[in-house]
């Protein structure tokens, strides 16, 4: 990987750069049924990816990815029937959303293959609580694909895990020591998020993207802002606009040690561990001492932020940025010369670059399988257009792939923090909403620690009438399925950790 | 690394902390406290936290202080989370299986009244104590490993 030339360190002078407003990236389609069924088709045919699909009391949204071009497509079908054709017969990918939209709001996906539910356990006591709402139905037990022959049992993992991890339940069927199907359920942690935001003012909405979920409380605040600026027309000030680009990069630093540690950890090597918890712990205290949250939750609000870096923090800054890369130099070294280590990780869960591609799999995962996507290089949001950084990207697909795909990320991480520091420019961090009352739709993609987000936003008259975030996870659970098929059980942990998906990110 | 002289009020007020909770222990349980952490639905914050207690930094484990993997070994329940209906069964039938006599300890705004997702149609109205009965309340959002702690020693020195 080739290293950044860094330019020496400018605490005092900043240097004027313009700030620079975010592009369009979309484009909204009004189709019939036809299409959206030729649309579904393309989709399966490898002309887009499938990047988000969700449901409104009255129509169905799907979006479009044209990697080549960095275009998003928002396809936009009417169902007044309450029915729309399903695209997860063409696109697996879809099947989970489908079974959400129905889930949510009645809308019933024609023809799919899976009509189970999947967020309602039948515990709401409604049914369809975003749509027309419904007394609840006698509460069945929840069919699993099973797999059935001579010799094989079922292990039931969850919801109530082992460690200190969120809720989701694993039913796997085993094969003596070999593991034959894995089939997740989840939708423990739904909090029913999108019915919130339906109620919420746009103050009040900001407080609840940050809560979508706690490890990407910057990235979603982030894609959130980016989507209100959007719909309602405002700017943030330059300063604002680097400064957040700053706090994405130290929250992806954080929960990369994080997971490096935890890995490695699983593989009973806990010195690793201990070093990236030290790290990770820094990174929080920082947050805490210079903006105020240890996670940094809430900063990020439309219109800017609601804290500065004083110079203090930025002379501190530069310092743990140092300890940060020279401690990243001995975890690389650890991690690369145990064998011990290697032999569990190196060849474990391998997800291959056709999957990978065909669910649209973002950030370390589909970057570890060689799918070379990344939002801030893809969509190249504001200060990202500026700074120059690398995607890592490898082929293996395998644990190892993603523990050194987070490793290289960290690295970068660190040098774009040091750009930032180096050319933020001055002035205030937030802008008034001058036109609050106005309407308007925006739609914003920020690469979080584990990929990219989604968020997409409707206004009318200053209240929000949707909000729909679509997690990374929603395109990542799937797959670790499929990777964890003829392993060992004792070797999921690892696959696990090493894709951390998120659970309330998904469940909503 | 972690060996440096400690210069910081925040190190000076974690010793103090470790001191009263070593006290606080070694006089109510002898030797260990056996947690099971319990995600009722957070948002995944609040154990972002609680795990930072396991840190070279915090390293609650030198108190006797564990976390467990299964309920029928915990002396306490960390409880995180608004709990959500679909979390609420579970929540439950953890506390079940803990054996007499338990703790309970609800962690975060969620915990305690569901903070931001009071109202929504799927968490419990009144967070963790709708379903167990709670000890003690450790508000924050999340909490810092601090109140963490603090909270763990209210607890102990009751
Ligand atoms: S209290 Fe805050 S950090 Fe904890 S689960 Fe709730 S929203 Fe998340």
């Amino acid at each position: 990987m080739k290293k950044l030339e860094l330019s020496p360190h400018s605490t005092e002078e900043a240097v004027e750069i313009e700030a620079g407003k975010r592009k369009k990236c979309w484009s909204l389609e009004k189709v019939s049924k036809e299409r959206w069924i030729e649309l579904s088709k393309e989709v399966a045919s490898g002309k887009w990816t499938l990047f988000g699909l969700w449901g409104s009391p009255r129509k169905v949204n799907m979006v479009l990815l044209d990697e080549s071009q960095s275009k998003l497509q928002v396809i936009e079908l009417e169902t007044p029937l309450g029915k729309f054709p399903s695209v997860a017969i063409e696109v697996p990918s879809a099947a989970r959303l489908e079974r959400t939209i129905y889930d949510l709001f009645g809308l019933i996906p024609e023809g799919s293959f899976d009509n189970r539910p999947w967020l309602d356990h039948g515990k709401w006591q409604l049914r369809f609580p975003l749509g027309n709402i419904l007394p609840p139905e006698e509460q069945k037990p929840y069919p699993f694909f099973l797999s059935e022959g001579e010799n094989l049992h079922q292990i039931p993992v969850g919801p109530v895990h082992a460690g200190i991890i969120e809720p989701g339940h694993f039913r796997f069927t085993m094969g003596g020591e070999i593991v034959v199907r894995m089939e997740e359920r989840l939708g423990y942690t739904h909090k029913g998020i999108e019915k919130l935001f339906f109620e919420a003012s746009i103050e009040g909405g900001a407080e609840i993207a940050a809560r979508i979920s706690g490890d990407a409380t910057v990235a979603y605040s982030y894609a959130y802002a980016l989507a209100v600026e959007e719909a309602i027309g405002i700017t943030p000030p330059p300063r604002a606009v680097w400064l957040r680009a700053l706090m994405a990069e130290m929250e992806r630093m954080a929960n990369h040690f994080g997971d490096i540690g935890a890995i490695c950890n699983d593989a009973a090597f806990p010195r690793i561990l201990s070093r990236c918890a030290v790290l990770r712990e820094k990174i929080l205290r920082f947050s805490k001492d210079f903006f105020g949250h240890r996670l940094m939750m809430g900063r990020i609000v439309p219109g800017g932020l609601t804290v500065d870096l004083s110079k203090e923090g930025k002379e501190k800054l530069y310092l743990l940025l140092k300890e940060i890369r020279e401690e990243l130099c001995s975890i690389k070294y650890f991690y690369d010369s145990k064998n011990s280590l290697q032999d569990r990780t190196v060849g474990t869960g391998i997800l291959n670059a056709r999957s990978a591609k065909l669910f649209g799999a973002g950030g370390f995962i589909g970057r570890a399988s060689g799918r070379n996507f990344d939002a801030r290089k893809c969509f190249a949001y504001p200060p990202y257009d500026k700074l120059s950084f690398e995607s890592p990207l490898l082929e293996a697909g395998d644990v190892n792939a993603r523990v050194w795909i987070r490793i290289l990320e960290i690295e970068q991480s660190s040098f774009l923090i040091e750009q930032i520091l180096n050319n933020l420019p001055f002035g205030n961090t937030l802008s008034v909403m001058k036109e609050p009352k106005v309407s308007g739709q925006g739609l914003a993609v920020v690469e979080s620690f584990r990929g990219d987000i989604l968020l997409w936003i409707e206004i009318e008259k200053g209240k929000i009438i949707r909000c729909h975030p679509r997690d990374p996870s929603w395109f990542q659970w799937p797959l670790l399925e499929k990777v964890i098929v003829g392993a060992i059980v004792a070797d999921f942990p690892l696959c696990n950790k090493s894709f951390n998906c998120s659970y309330s990110g998904h469940d909503l | 690394m972690l060996t440096e002289k400690i210069e910081s009020e925040k190190e000076s007020e974690l010793i103090k902390l470790s001191e009263a909770l070593q006290g606080a222990c070694r006089k109510k349980l002898g030797r260990s406290l056996a947690i099971r952490e319990v995600d009722a639905g957070s948002c995944n914050g609040c154990e972002l936290e609680i795990h930072a207690l396991n840190n070279p930094f915090y390293d609650i484990e030198r108190f006797g202080i564990r976390f467990v993997a299964s309920p029928r070994h915990a002396d306490l329940l960390l409880v995180t989370g608004p709990v959500t209906k679909n979390m609420s069964e579970a929540l439950k039938r953890t506390y079940d299986c803990t054996p007499i006599p338990k703790w309970v300890v609800a962690v975060g705004d969620c915990a305690a009244g569901c903070g931001v997702f009071k109202q929504s149609y799927a968490v419990m109205s009144g967070g963790v104590s709708d379903i167990v009965p709670v000890d003690l309340w450790i508000y924050g959002c999340p909490p810092s490993p601090i109140d963490l702690l603090r909270g763990l020693i209210l607890l102990l020195e009751r």
